[in-house]
């Protein structure tokens, strides 16, 4: 119970304020719809097909990762292009500050990539002096708000085009707009110079293809497409779990993303990027770096069952159609990944005992598990972390207090005599106490501690007047005459009853 | 370094050994459907104009170079190398600017002119899409720089779909050193969710079936 009190600072400002939960949950619910109508039998028979294939393939890719990182590393290398191996952020953050100073450039175009938001890449390189620039339109807002992702297919998805306005007009100095296409254009022409003046393009990866040794962008705006193609070095940053095996398995793959994210069949641009360019092409990058990150991925791996969190290709599908998502939102979430599969990896990648309400933090209603478009079984991850969590508390002792609160509830329940003696003293305690209402209505004294917290997000009526065994004993006491026939009630009124 | 350590750290989390072979991955699933020629022209104009992408189905190359002619009116064009251009008397048209090798003058052309004049390597009939293959005959810029995109592709290069793709081209990476798709006009619902075209790529596509 500890837990949840715990969340509640941070809980109850999404929760109060009915513009946002109106934002989050018109976005989320368009996005669910999208989704149905391109997964539907009718415009994709095979989809249940594709996504057994989809995770048989991320299953077999994780479970040989070594040999396929080295397969893509090699054919990296023979495109022409480098693999960077870095285990934490702050390798990355060394290597692309080589990179810059070597290159004397200051401007770094970066397309949206999750990965490099686990790392805080744009904060470490400002810290240097140089000016990475987010070139996703939603990511260049949430860059001028000094604000973390929301959401990770549609990053801004909090604000409405009133906050949008009001960032721009304070951030660019830039007489006020509110329309959605003229904000766009400002955008679109602040970040076209930006594009033609940086030496170095930023960006994430969607998958990395072993047997070409190529990096695949999925994107509708255009900028991933810029940033790696305008500035002469492109630097792909990406998690050592986004390899599969073969080009081909991309017919299956981009099938399934642009459907599950956006409800597009396939989205405006897929790249599929192999090295620098080569002899007769006339555009394109002159060095092509892949960084392989790790930061806690090669700790996942152990566990041969939970691994299965690497699967996602974040399509953003189980935080859309999450109930508990759709409430809190994605800020209160305490790591970058939000919504279910935040749920799962958070934990896994920052240490149980950090959040441990998370994987609580659930209805089990298993909608996440169902939109999934790579299977990955999230409802049981989230019942396998809760046993974790409780296994290791009870490894420090942690549970001593609720195993002895157990062990008394066990003793009343097997104790006829017990039983019937605490529930007289705990309905006139409870009756006397709270006016024939509701838990919550308690006074203070009870309403505290543990009760507190669990009474901040449910309620419970209180105790009848006179138990059930209570009734019973008064019935049988009344002569027979005087007691009410039940049968009649049952046909004649009993659903009203 | 950190490459050794890395490694090490995955196969002991795997439980494997360096060198150790690996169970055979699951077969690549390609599956192409059977679409007559007719019926995929029908579905990759239906898809172009549900993306706002317009389209328009030339019977013969002086069609072709009518439609494009009436677009560059009065305006600035850049078009690729592509030799169909040239042949369709795309690349002559008034206004239009062809032949460029140099990448600088590319970007000086790319990121002024008006629209980008292209062809394509593949179109995908279900979902509308463009294939690209970057080369001497096609600059990455070209479809991607200019507020508006003009492609001209020849019926014999419309697949299926996906599958049919990569069946073609198993390993693309052999070809070029990129490859994109294109589908429909660049675009972004960033803001509420509300649909705006035209975000970092041309926010108009014309496509032009030979
Ligand atoms: S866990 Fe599945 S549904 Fe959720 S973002 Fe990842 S791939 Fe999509």
């Amino acid at each position: 119970m500890k837990e949840i009190t715990a969340i509640q600072p941070q809980l109850h400002p999404a929760l109060d304020n009915p513009k946002l939960q109106l934002a989050i949950y018109t976005a989320t619910g368009r996005l669910v719809d999208k989704r149905k109508g391109t997964v539907a039998e009718e415009s994709l028979p095979d989809y249940q097909e594709l996504r057994s294939q989809a995770n048989a393939l991320k299953r077999h890719a994780i479970d040989h990762l070594d040999y396929y990182l080295e397969l893509f590393q090699r054919n990296v290398e023979a495109n022409g292009g480098k693999v960077i191996w870095c285990r934490d952020g702050k390798e990355v953050v060394d290597f692309l500050l080589g990179l810059a100073k070597q290159r004397k450039s200051k401007v770094l175009v970066k397309s949206k990539s999750m990965t490099t938001e686990e790392i805080h890449l744009n904060e470490h390189l400002e810290e240097h002096g140089l000016e990475p620039v987010e070139t996703d339109l939603g990511e260049y807002i949430l860059q001028l708000a000094h604000e973390k992702p929301y959401h990770i297919v549609a990053p801004a998805l909090h604000m409405t085009r009133y906050e949008v306005a009001d960032i721009f007009e304070e951030k660019l100095k830039i007489e006020r707009e509110e329309v959605p296409e003229k904000q766009t254009q400002i955008a679109r022409g602040i970040l076209r110079e930006k594009f033609l003046e940086a030496d170095i393009g930023v960006s994430g990866a969607n998958f990395l293809v072993a047997d070409s040794g190529a990096v695949v962008l999925v994107e509708n705006e255009g900028n991933a497409r810029l940033s790696t193609t305008a500035p002469k070095v492109h630097v792909a940053v990406a998690g050592i779990e986004k390899v599969i095996p073969r080009a081909q398995d991309l017919a299956t793959f981009l099938k399934l993303l642009g459907r599950s994210g956006t409800g597009q069949p396939l989205t405006v641009y897929t790249s599929f990027l192999a090295g620098p360019r080569r002899e007769g092409e006339i555009d394109g990058p002159e060095e092509f770096y892949v960084v392989l990150l790790d930061n806690g991925r090669t700790k996942v791996l152990r566990d041969a069952d939970k691994r299965q969190a690497l699967f996602c290709i974040r399509c953003g599908a189980c935080l859309n159609i999450c109930p508990v998502y759709r409430r809190i939102g994605g800020h209160n979430y305490p790591w970058v990944y939000s919504g279910p599969i935040g749920a799962i990896l958070t934990p896994q990648f920052e240490g149980l005992d950090k959040n441990p309400w998370l994987p609580h933090a659930s209805s089990l209603c298993g909608a996440c598990g169902e939109v999934c478009p790579v299977k990955i079984e999230i409802p049981r991850m989230l019942l396998e972390l809760r046993a974790d969590i409780e296994a290791e508390k009870a490894a420090k002792g942690e549970d001593k207090l609720e195993k002895l609160g157990f062990q008394a509830w066990a003793r009343l329940m097997s104790n006829p005599m017990l039983y019937r003696a605490a529930s007289a003293a705990g309905s006139w305690v409870l009756q006397d106490a709270g006016d024939g209402g509701w838990a919550s209505q308690l006074p203070f004294f009870l309403n505290a501690g543990p009760t507190k917290g669990w009474l901040s997000q449910r309620d419970l009526p209180l105790p009848a007047p006179k138990s059930f065994r209570q009734l019973w004993k008064d019935r049988l006491r009344q002569p027979p005459s005087s007691v009410p026939v039940r049968q009649q009630d049952a046909t004649d009124e009993g659903h009203s009853a | 370094m950190s490459r050794e350590a890395m490694m090490a750290s995955i196969r002991e989390s795997l439980g494997r050994t360096p060198g150790q072979a690996i169970s055979a991955p699951p077969e690549a699933r390609i599956r192409i459907p059977d679409v007559d020629e007719e019926s995929r022209v029908g579905q990759f104009l239906a898809a172009l104009e549900a993306l706002n992408a317009r389209t328009f189905v030339a019977p013969d190359a002086a069609s072709a170079r009518q439609y494009v002619a009436s677009l560059t009116l009065g305006k600035d064009a850049l078009a690729s190398n592509a030799p169909l251009l040239r042949e369709l008397g795309i690349a002559d048209l008034d206004g239009v600017r062809c032949g460029i090798t140099q990448l600088d003058a590319l970007r000086e052309h790319a990121a002024r002119c008006d629209l980008g004049i292209t062809s394509a390597d593949f179109a995908l009939a279900d979902t509308g899409t463009l294939v690209m293959f970057s080369s001497v005959e096609e600059a990455r810029l070209i479809s991607l720089l200019p507020p508006v995109h003009v492609a001209v592709v020849p019926r014999q290069k419309l697949l299926s779909g996906l599958d049919e793709l990569f069946a073609l081209n198993p390993e693309p990476a052999r070809r070029s050193s990129s490859m994109v798709l294109i589908t429909g006009p660049s675009r972004t619902a960033d803001i509420e969710q509300i649909l705006v075209r035209g975000v970092h790529g041309p926010g108009e596509i014309h496509v032009v079936l030979l």
